[in-house]
């Protein structure tokens, strides 16, 4: 049977182009790999190559024909045993059909994926309750992490350590204390220094079914990393059609330190919470910090698990329960009020908490929220609360433009308008990189003054 | 000279620790045994199914390259042709059950190598819900877990240290198992590749890199890019051992698959293969291949073609020029069932936007 050699698409974006020049003629041989022709496109000029053996039959567009239409029959090969010569052109030339479309986006049915995402409820997860008389003993955040690390360890070999001066400096930040002494030196591995390649490394154990805990030193390093971070371990799932996980947390300090200048004082919070595909969670006190990297270790999805190096020494009351263990996703209502939110993540949470005690002595109410996670971020929690208070005021240690604080206000804008008694406020850091001087970097962060200054400004005081 | 070193925080004892003397590391250690006896004895029946593997990745990176001209394919699509002894020998000489295997984006070829149905990598390519990732990779996103086969991997390197990883899992799970990490020429100078061959030295991790030596870095020759061109010498500063394989014979590439095999299964670390290869396309669809001439593509077409010679073979141990052409016939046949139903099968379902995304509910 005749072959048609139809107009090639020669660029992801190509729709038509100019048969620029024939290199076979009528009655020539061609086998795989012959160049026909070559064809400019808008971007280059571009040779075509057969696949199929034959002879050339008849040409039907003519060299220099411009704004040929991906898809035209341009010329017919003769297959073997046929006569070149008596090939006819098809009636016709005609455009290939481009795509065969399925059903449009209005037709997904109710039993459809879609439908079930859009109505199903979303697990009502809470907080499990403490068992009354559970002894609350007190714990620094550091403590606590290093405590959920050594139990998940024990719980499943699968876990494992890895980052630089985990093992034997016993962590840069000691967070990993003990951790060599316990579980030897195969699960606790101290890297070179070498983020985007470690990084990589334990993505691909998780690929190959391992549970990587890997840390940063702190989260300014994995600016290294972050390729693996987003393009390795968030799209493996979603790219293999929920065939291959990646159960990984990257873990490590994150946002401003003490009087460490630019380079090592930023949070990535908003950074990963724009990343479809990943988790990402930022705790403030050590129960959480505990809860949640448990649950972090446990979870099927790459994590990445943001803490604070100024929070780590921090005590906090922490109960004794076995598993401690606590749901992602969830905000935590720090503290009920009724005249403002004050919503907040991570060391802001502080700030937030001190702020409110201030207002009280003033008559203010303030409820603090901490998003203790957030992607996915607690929408419902926030929304609840705005209705109940009506003002919102988002505390956050970062930068101001496209923050968490920015998500939190288009949130409200567009799902809580009617419960808006007032402008959504931003409290962050300013809008400069941080600088050394121990004047100049307070005046760049955050601090309780801001917060009630901004509450009383929304409750019009 | 031996040190000790002690560490005082841990309460460990003093570990002696050997340092690198020049003598004890050989990098053509593994390039001295294949030199001795260079191509794999595959009897007949062995190679008519290493040149099946090849003619049906050829055919099928043909079909591809006539689909995506018809618009079925679109993005980036990026074609196999030239290099098929590659994946095949290498592939071949692999225990399916514990090795596992990551590429880049090139990785038609390699899922074809394990023996995939076509179908549904076809499929990938057109985006239709069939696909081995549901339509939702492409071409450049394919893997098989249930093969070993980790993808697939878009941005040039990171496959790497993925593959390293995966070697790390082997090693902790002491399963066995062997990574096979493939990566070409230009990727060979991504920083994040040494990152990777010095804690997989470092730590022995149980794996072969494969420098798939296509000439071309997209459109840069090597040795525009390269101030060492000689690839397999890329692991010296890491004390890995180089072996240097003519990537177009798929016997020469076997047998160098099983040296480095029972070198790394021994637990002596990583070995680095380059595979000189050579790929007749453009780096991909949209490439106006004017970095190079026509004649050095047809030079190597006429002279080094893997599949001409794996057939030149055949026919001298025997076998019949009808049994090939048959052959052929099969795999032009199941290339084309392909194409349809690649062609034919639906778009994925637009529920299928929203799922794969995370796998846990939260």
């Amino acid at each position: 049977m005749a072959i048609e050699l139809k107009m090639p698409a020669l660029s992801p974006t190509m729709e038509e182009g100019k048969l620029a020049k024939w290199l076979v003629k009528e009655g020539d041989e061609v086998s795989s790999g012959t160049i026909l022709a070559e064809i400019e496109t808008d971007k280059a000029t571009m040779e075509f190559e057969s696949i199929d053996e034959g002879t050339v039959g008849k040409i039907l567009v003519e060299e220099g024909t411009e704004g040929v239409k991906v898809g035209t029959v341009i010329a017919m090969l003769a297959g073997e045993g046929e006569d070149a010569s008596s090939i006819e052109a098809p009636a016709e030339p005609k455009v290939e059909a481009q795509q065969v479309k399925s059903d449009v986006i209005q037709d997904v049915s109710a039993t459809s994926g879609t439908a079930k995402l859009a109505t199903e409820e979303k697990p009502k997860k809470r907080d499990p309750e403490v068992p009354h008389g559970t002894n609350m003993k007190t714990s620094t955040v550091r403590d606590a992490l290093r405590d959920a690390m050594a139990e998940e360890m024990r719980r499943d070999e699968r876990v494992f350590v890895m980052g630089e001066e985990v093992a034997e400096y016993q962590g840069a930040y000691k967070v990993t204390q003990g951790l060599l002494d316990e579980f030897g030196p195969k699960r606790v591995i101290d890297t070179p220094i070498t983020e985007y390649g470690f990084a990589g490394i334990g993505t691909g154990a998780a690929m190959g079914g391992l549970r990587p805990v890997v840390e940063f030193m702190t989260f300014n390093f994995a600016m290294q990393a972050i390729d693996h971070i987003i393009n390795s371990a968030a799209k493996t799932n979603y790219m293999s059609g929920g065939q291959m996980r990646c159960p990984i947390v990257f873990r490590g300090p994150n946002g401003a330190a003490s009087r460490v200048g630019a380079q090592h004082s930023q949070n990535y919070g908003p950074w990963y919470a724009s990343v479809p595909g990943l988790v990402v969670i930022a705790p403030y006190d050590a129960s959480d910090a505990k809860g949640l990297l448990k649950a972090a270790i446990r979870s099927e999805d790459p994590v990445v698990f943001l803490e604070n190096e100024l929070v780590y020494g921090r005590n906090f009351e922490l109960p004794e329960l076995d598993d401690h263990v606590l749901p992602i996703g969830k905000a935590r209502i720090m503290r009920e009020g009724s005249d403002v939110t004050i919503v907040s993540y991570s060391i802001g949470v502080g700030v937030a908490l001190e702020a409110a005690e201030k207002l009280a002595e003033e008559g203010i109410d303030a409820e603090v929220l901490d998003l203790r996670t957030l992607r996915p971020l607690d929408k419902e929690a926030v929304l609840e609360s705005l209705a109940k208070t009506n003002r919102i005021v988002v505390a956050e240690e970062g930068f101001p433009v496209c923050s968490i604080a920015s998500e939190i206000a288009s949130i409200c804008m567009e799902e809580g308008f009617d419960d808006l008694d007032a402008p959504v406020t931003r409290v962050c850091n300013e809008d400069v990189p941080l600088p050394y001087a121990a004047n100049l970097e307070h005046a760049a962060l955050i601090d309780t003054d801001r917060v009630i200054e901004a509450v009383k400004k929304v409750c019009y005081r | 000279m031996p040190k000790t070193k002690t560490d005082a925080a841990s309460g460990t004892t003093d570990t002696p620790v050997t340092p690198a003397t020049q003598d004890d590391f050989d990098l053509g250690s593994l390039q001295q045994a294949l030199e001795g006896d260079k191509r794999y004895k595959a009897d007949k029946e062995e190679l008519l199914k290493l040149y099946e593997q090849m003619l049906l990745i050829r055919r099928f990176e043909e079909k591809a390259g006539q689909l995506y001209g018809l618009g079925l394919i679109g993005g980036f699509c990026h074609l196999y042709i030239g290099q098929e002894a590659v994946a095949v020998g290498l592939q071949s000489a692999l225990d399916g059950d514990k090795d596992s295997v990551i590429t880049g984006y090139r990785d038609h070829g390699h899922m074809l190598a394990y023996g995939i149905d076509p179908k549904v990598i076809m499929a990938e390519l057109t985006g239709r819900a069939a696909g081995i990732s549901k339509g939702k990779g492409g071409s450049m996103h394919m893997f098989s877990v249930e093969h070993k086969f980790y993808g697939g991997h878009g941005i040039v390197g990171a496959q790497v240290p993925l593959g390293a990883g995966l070697a790390f899992a082997h090693k902790y799970n002491e399963d066995g198992g062997v990574a096979m990490s493939y990566f070409g020429d230009g990727a060979a100078n991504q920083g994040q590749v040494y990152e990777a061959f010095n804690m997989a030295a470092l730590w022995k991790l149980p794996i072969i890199f494969v420098i798939e030596n296509n000439q071309y870095a997209m459109g840069t020759a090597v040795n525009r890019s390269s101030a060492e061109t000689h690839f397999y010498r890329r692991g010296s500063a890491f004390r890995i051992p180089g072996m240097q394989v003519d990537g177009m014979d798929v016997l020469e590439v076997r047998k160098a698959a099983e040296i480095a095999l029972e070198y790394v299964r021994a637990g002596n670390g990583p070995v680095l293969m380059e595979l000189n290869t050579y790929r007749y396309r453009g780096h991909s669809m949209s490439d106006p291949a004017k970095y190079r001439s026509r004649e050095e593509v047809q030079g190597v077409r006429d002279k080094r073609d893997p599949i001409e010679h794996a057939k030149a073979e055949l026919v001298e141990l025997g076998m019949s020029e009808d049994t090939l052409k048959d052959l052929d016939k099969t795999v032009r046949k199941q290339i084309s069932e392909a194409a349809d139903f690649a062609e034919s099968s639906p778009e994925p379902e637009m529920s299928e936007l929203y799922t794969d995304v995370l796998v846990e509910r939260y």
